[in-house]
């Protein structure tokens, strides 16, 4: 995974709530066996219309928005389906960065694992930044956990203290988890000894 | 310390817990399916690793599956062909143990999983799918996850995630005659809002709860997740270990004895906490449908269509100008008067072997309305088996009802199942997302019995008429 420290970027705004895992990647762009690609299919429905033209006013298609890596939304943000294909989406089309209120907990998860920094602020700090999401950029620090606007203005952010460090670092929580392999098998044999139903 | 079901598997299966509280969770059981799956065996592939304990895991395709009679040899989307070739190739490379197509155990892995024994009270069970919620009913600690998780359960069969906090929503009270679990969980959401289980387990409790079946109980579970909530949960008891004794995983011999003395000190103490607490009554609760767009967006059949300005939040109000345009809805007009076009009858949340009998009760004797489509989809191949023993096929059919093979059909649109643009859909499943049934598509969520209600009388209507 691709270390992250410091972020500079345009943000694009979305001030929607509940937006769902569908919305992002529609049930379409399932059906792939890769994790690449998805990017052009990111927000399909909203961003483009029935003959798959792009439709003016979503904002992504706006050529101050066209390079964003950053998106500012509303609470709740990436609802339903487990579906990672919706990080993989954002992720390819550039975007390294979610800021929101509240996002759906699969989502939030998702989003980690393939190094998208999840930021969650207050309604009030989310509008403010929202404000200013006029096409200039932006600059994320996680080191310092803060987030630069563009009039200079500073927020800081709070992080799970093992999620900065992994994103920090980039890295794979397979590797990690594998170092534990031996716990992992002294907890077998212990289960094994107390429920043998779970090994038949 | 008094302790809930959640605090009682969880602390069953730490391996090991940070300094910051981030645990490592020992996974007992995995389901794997075609479209969330294969980017994580080609993971383990790059990365030269296997998997840890391939028994642990079951898979079997039916996202992106036809529903058709002939799709054993005719499947005609080509990524569906090549997801399910995934499946099938990775699988065997890896030694997981694997369901085809043409078994007759094959079916959606929420309905294929209890039904096989799979799933056991007191265990953790993971899948790529936000509904594995539904496995908590059977006292079983079950969430969705997505691929890269999966990858890593796979080479581990650990997962990585901090304690939730607990919520027990209780429901009291006996449910009137005509409400099933479907619109118990659809009052459950539109109470919590979509987002109010968010970091929280569900444990569902209280009389009406009690009363529920294994099947209702798996309907409710399930759409924990509409309200946020990544796993909903039932403490085990006799309907529990009455549904489970003698499925093909289930524990036999001396080891179900055995087992049902753990199981049953699962039960939530009387006095244990929980840090939030919601209470509904039952007697309250009526047959409902949703209007919107968010799985929240629910209300009684006898109601009309919101207006915007019932809507005290000024998002939310805008989220509603959005839905009722999408839906094409005019508030204050009732929602019995919605003609509808197409009906589904299936899914993870209701493809079960309740859900046919009361989709076939209503449909005896009945025509499905003039310019209504109607699918029943069974969840499985045993739940079809079993309807075709009990003569439900000849009845639905009989009455204009197409009866398909089992999948998750028209649920999520990935198969070839979908409604076209601008159609109106009286339909069983969970999300009534924008274009979740087909692009442009309108979701109305109903019980089966409402659903074949709106079927036979070719508008959304009340299915305490029909009974």
């Amino acid at each position: 995974m691709e270390k992250f420290s410091v972020l500079t970027g345009v943000t694009a705004p979305m001030p929607m709530v509940n937006v769902d895992t569908d919305m992002i990647m529609p049930k379409q762009f399932l059906k792939t066996i890769k994790r690449t690609g998805l990017g052009i299919s990111v927000f399909y429905d909203m961003r483009y219309d029935e003959t798959e033209a792009e439709r003016p006013e979503f904002i992504l298609n706006q050529d101050a928005y066209r390079n964003s890596k950053i998106l500012i939304a509303g609470r709740n943000f990436g609802c339903g389906s487990s579906r990672e294909h919706a990080p993989w989406g954002l992720l390819d089309f550039g975007f390294r960065c979610m800021i929101a209120p509240s996002f759906a907990d699969i989502f939030y998860n998702n989003c980690f694992k393939n190094g998208i920094l999840c930021i969650t602020l207050s309604e009030e700090q989310v509008e403010a930044l929202t404000a200013q999401a006029d096409g200039s950029d932006f600059t994320v620090d996680l080191e310092k956990m803060e987030i630069t606007a563009p009039d200079g203005s500073v927020t800081p952010f709070d992080l799970d203290p093992t999620r900065r460090h992994n994103m920090l670092n980039g890295l794979d929580d397979i590797a990690l988890t594998l170092e534990r392999l031996d716990k992992i098998k002294a907890f077998e044999a212990k289960q094994q000894a107390e429920q043998p139903w779970l090994y038949t | 310390m008094a302790k809930t079901l959640y605090d009682k598997i969880w602390d069953s299966h730490v391996v090991e817990e940070t300094e910051t509280g981030e645990c490592l969770i020992y996974i007992d059981r995995h389901l794997v399916q075609e479209v969330s799956s294969p980017q994580a065996f080609q993971g383990l592939r790059d990365a030269g690793r296997k998997v840890h304990r391939p028994t642990a895991s079951l898979a079997m395709p039916d996202h992106a599956m036809p529903t058709t009679p002939d799709r054993l040899h005719k499947i005609d989307d080509p990524e569906a062909r090549a997801q399910l070739a995934a499946l099938i190739e990775y699988t065997n490379e890896f030694e997981v143990p694997y369901i085809e197509l043409a078994d007759r155990r094959q079916g959606i892995v929420h309905i294929v999983g209890p039904e096989q024994g799979f799933t056991l009270p007191g265990t953790t069970l993971v899948c790529g799918d936000s509904h594995t919620s539904t496995h908590g009913a059977l006292g079983a600690l079950a969430f969705g996850i997505g691929t890269s998780e999966i990858e890593h359960v796979l080479a581990t069969q650990c997962h990585i995630m901090r304690k939730s906090k607990t919520l027990r929503v209780t429901i009291d009270g006996a449910l009137p005659l005509g409400v099933t679990a479907k619109d118990m969980a659809l009052a459950v959401i539109a109470e919590l809002g979509t987002a109010g289980g968010t970091g929280h387990a569900i444990e569902y409790a209280g009389e009406a709860i009690r009363s529920l079946s294994m099947e209702g109980r798996m309907t409710l579970c399930n759409l924990t997740i509409e309200a946020g909530a990544r796993s909903g949960m039932v403490s085990p008891d006799d309907i529990t270990f009455a549904y489970i004794k003698g499925r093909p995983y289930a524990p036999s011999g001396d080891d179900w004895e055995r087992a049902v003395g753990y199981w049953r000190s699962l039960a939530t103490d009387p006095d244990a906490v929980f840090e939030q607490e919601v209470v509904v009554k039952g007697e309250d609760i009526a047959p409902r449908v949703t209007w919107g767009t968010s799985p929240e967006d629910s209300v009684p059949i006898t109601a009309t269509i919101p207006k915007p300005e019932d809507f005290a939040d000024p998002d939310k109000r805008k989220a509603v100008e959005r839905s009722l345009e999408y839906m094409g809805l005019t508030p204050g007009v009732a929602l019995q008067d919605l003609q509808i076009d197409r009906v589904f009858i299936g899914s993870c949340t209701n493809g079960r072997i309740e859900d046919m009998r009361a989709a076939a009760a209503i449909a005896k004797g009945r025509k499905v309305a003039d310019g209504v489509g109607a699918m029943v989809v069974p969840g499985s191949g045993l739940v079809k088996q079993q309807a075709e023993e009990e003569g439900l096929d000849v009845i639905l059919r009989d009455a204009g009802f197409e009866w398909r093979e089992p999948g998750c059909s028209m649920c999520v649109g990935i198969n070839p199942d979908r409604i076209d643009a601008g159609q109106r859909c009286a339909s069983t499943s969970n999300r009534n997302f924008e274009g979740r049934q087909g692009r442009g598509g309108r979701t109305h969520l109903v019980s089966p019995g409402m659903a074949a209600a709106a079927a036979v009388t070719g508008h959304l209507a009340d299915v305490r008429d029909l009974n």
